[in-house]
């Protein structure tokens, strides 16, 4: 099986934390990874360095056996969805141009429409980004991740702000694109309902890794899940 | 008015280099605005008047010395800002202020104000020249050039640099990218409207278009048409009426932002 990451030994430091110590593990072509652990826990962190953002880690990131340090190119085949999209909120571009702003390669409008109707977005093409509700933001962005036909898509998770309706829609199109498109997942969340529906491997990330490996064994270990829905419990006492 | 003016030709060339300085201006200064970095022409601008104030005293063509000052000073608040956190409003002010003051001072130990420094001040449309139309026409047309075939880079950068750097694209070199041309733009603008008002021309257009709430290519274009309609009625106005051809066109730009703020309060466009 094709590793797509491989991370070794990863240590990341900021000035006074220690974000995340020794991590390691690695992720298969066509994997769905939900990656838990309370806020703070250095997901984010793990995917800034798995994105060339955070070039100051301990350790070894490869992707498709490359190490990511030797080339920026690998960058071309990652579709990157952030937790939380920082634009100017009258910033004059519409979810066309947004889209567009991912494409590498020439426009091909085909593609676009289809990648908008997918995402249920289609309907938005001309409307400014800053108009739209955090749950259609979100989605536009799923869009411009998808553009260039991306091996691994890597998704860190919204907590707050998002209504059901376009969490379900979210979790569907998700389930779609790695079960029918076969594109890599990597999806940090705190909904760990979600995670036992979609994702085939679970790893709890709390600075360090205290699980990797396929869900079923995850959520059938009731001592660990305990653990991990009195985490997220507290978090969403945290958040109200 | 009669049609005669436009057989003049220190008219033809005002109106060709007022033109393609409008449309430059707006299309660098867009990116600034959206970058929140608005005052950043200003900044090279009052620096450029040190580099002017230094042509005109070493007895080398002033603009040549402003383009050499103006795009140092450029790299110089970049580097300033990204190196040891300064924030960008504050490293603004620090090189508009030290322009300025470097311009009093060389003004004043090679004796003093001139015509030619006051030219340099409020601009002189009416007085370019057949080279410089040539030069501002080659530097329009390159600058868009380059934006044009960097045209995703730029924009994306400026919506999120950090996506953008995700995305592959060299953010930093973008960066500085910019800024060189924001600093070439700003001096070869000074010839239309002056150091003292060029921010208005980087700025009001744009934010005026971005009140449209259309996508990025439509506030563009909306920018060049107020920037040109500005630039052509305030020079046709200017010498009609024998007032200053810079503060005309800057008031004009900032006629059409008010009436747009009207419009919108009138709930006639929406947002
Ligand atoms: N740029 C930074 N400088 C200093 N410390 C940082 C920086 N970014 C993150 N940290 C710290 O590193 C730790 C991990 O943060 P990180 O954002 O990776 O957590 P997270 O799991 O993504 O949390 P959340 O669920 O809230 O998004 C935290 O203690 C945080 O305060
Ligand atoms: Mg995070």
């Amino acid at each position: 099986m094709l590793k797509v990451i491989e991370i070794e030994h990863l240590t990341v430091e900021y000035p006074g934390v220690k974000a995340l110590d020794d991590v390691s593990f690695s992720v298969n072509e066509g994997d769905f990874l939900g990656i838990i652990g309370p806020n703070g826990a250095g997901k984010s962190t793990l995917f800034a360095s798995m994105l060339g953002l955070n070039t100051k880690y301990k350790g070894t990131i490869k992707f498709f056996g490359k190490d990511i340090r030797k080339s920026r190119e690998y960058l071309k085949l990652i579709g990157y969805v952030p937790q939380k999209p920082v634009f100017e909120k009258n910033f004059p571009a519409t979810v066309n141009d947004v889209v567009n702003m991912g494409l590498r390669k020439k426009y091909h409008e085909k593609k676009i429409d289809e990648i908008l109707q997918q995402l249920w977005i289609h309907e938005l093409g001309n409307r400014r980004i800053g108009e739209l509700s955090v749950g259609q933001q979100q989605r536009v962005f799923i869009a411009k991740a998808l553009v260039n036909n991306p091996k691994l898509l890597i998704l860190d998770e919204p907590v707050t702000g998002i209504d059901q309706h376009s969490i379900d829609l979210f979790y569907s199109i998700l389930k779609d694109l790695n079960s029918k498109q076969k594109i890599t997942i990597i999806w940090s969340s705190h909904d760990l309902d979600a995670v036992n529906k979609l994702a085939n491997h679970v790893a709890c990330l709390n600075r360090t890794l205290f699980f990797h490996g396929e869900s079923d064994d995850f959520f059938d270990n009731d001592e660990l899940v305990k653990q991990y829905s009195e985490a997220s419990m507290q978090e969403h006492m945290h958040h109200h | 008015m009669s049609l005669e003016i436009f057989s003049f030709g220190f008219m033809q060339r005002a109106l060709i280099s007022g033109i393609a300085i409008a449309i430059l201006c707006s299309v660098v200064g867009l990116f600034l605005v959206l970058r929140r970095y608005s005052l950043f022409g200003d900044a090279i601008a009052h620096s450029s008047f040190g580099g002017i104030a230094l042509g005109l005293m070493a007895g080398v063509y002033p603009l040549w010395t402003a383009y050499g000052v103006s795009l140092v000073s450029a790299l110089i608040i970049t580097r300033i800002k990204d190196r040891f956190n300064v924030s960008g409003d504050a490293s603004v002010a620090v090189l508009l202020s030290s322009g300025i003051a470097v311009g009093l001072v060389i003004i004043g130990i090679s004796g003093g104000f001139t015509v030619d420094i006051f030219s340099f001040l409020f601009g002189s449309i009416l007085l370019v020249g057949v080279s410089d139309t040539i030069m501002i026409l080659g530097l329009t047309g390159i600058i868009l050039i380059v934006i044009l075939v960097l045209y995703r880079q730029f924009l994306y950068s400026t919506f999120n640099e950090e996506q953008a750097k995700v995305s592959g694209i060299s953010v930093e070199k973008i960066n500085y990218l910019l800024i060189f041309m924001a600093g070439l733009t700003v001096v070869t603008s000074i010839q239309l409207v002056g150091v003292l008002l060029i921010s208005a021309l980087f700025v009001i257009p744009n934010v005026t278009a971005i009140m449209y709430g259309k996508g990025f290519k439509q506030t563009t274009i909306l920018s060049m048409a107020f920037s040109i309609f500005s630039v052509v009625v305030g020079i046709l106005v200017s010498y009609v009426f024998d007032i200053t051809p810079a503060g005309t066109i800057v008031l004009l730009s900032t006629g059409i932002f008010v009436c747009t703020i009207g419009i919108k309060s009138v709930g006639i466009l929406k947002t």
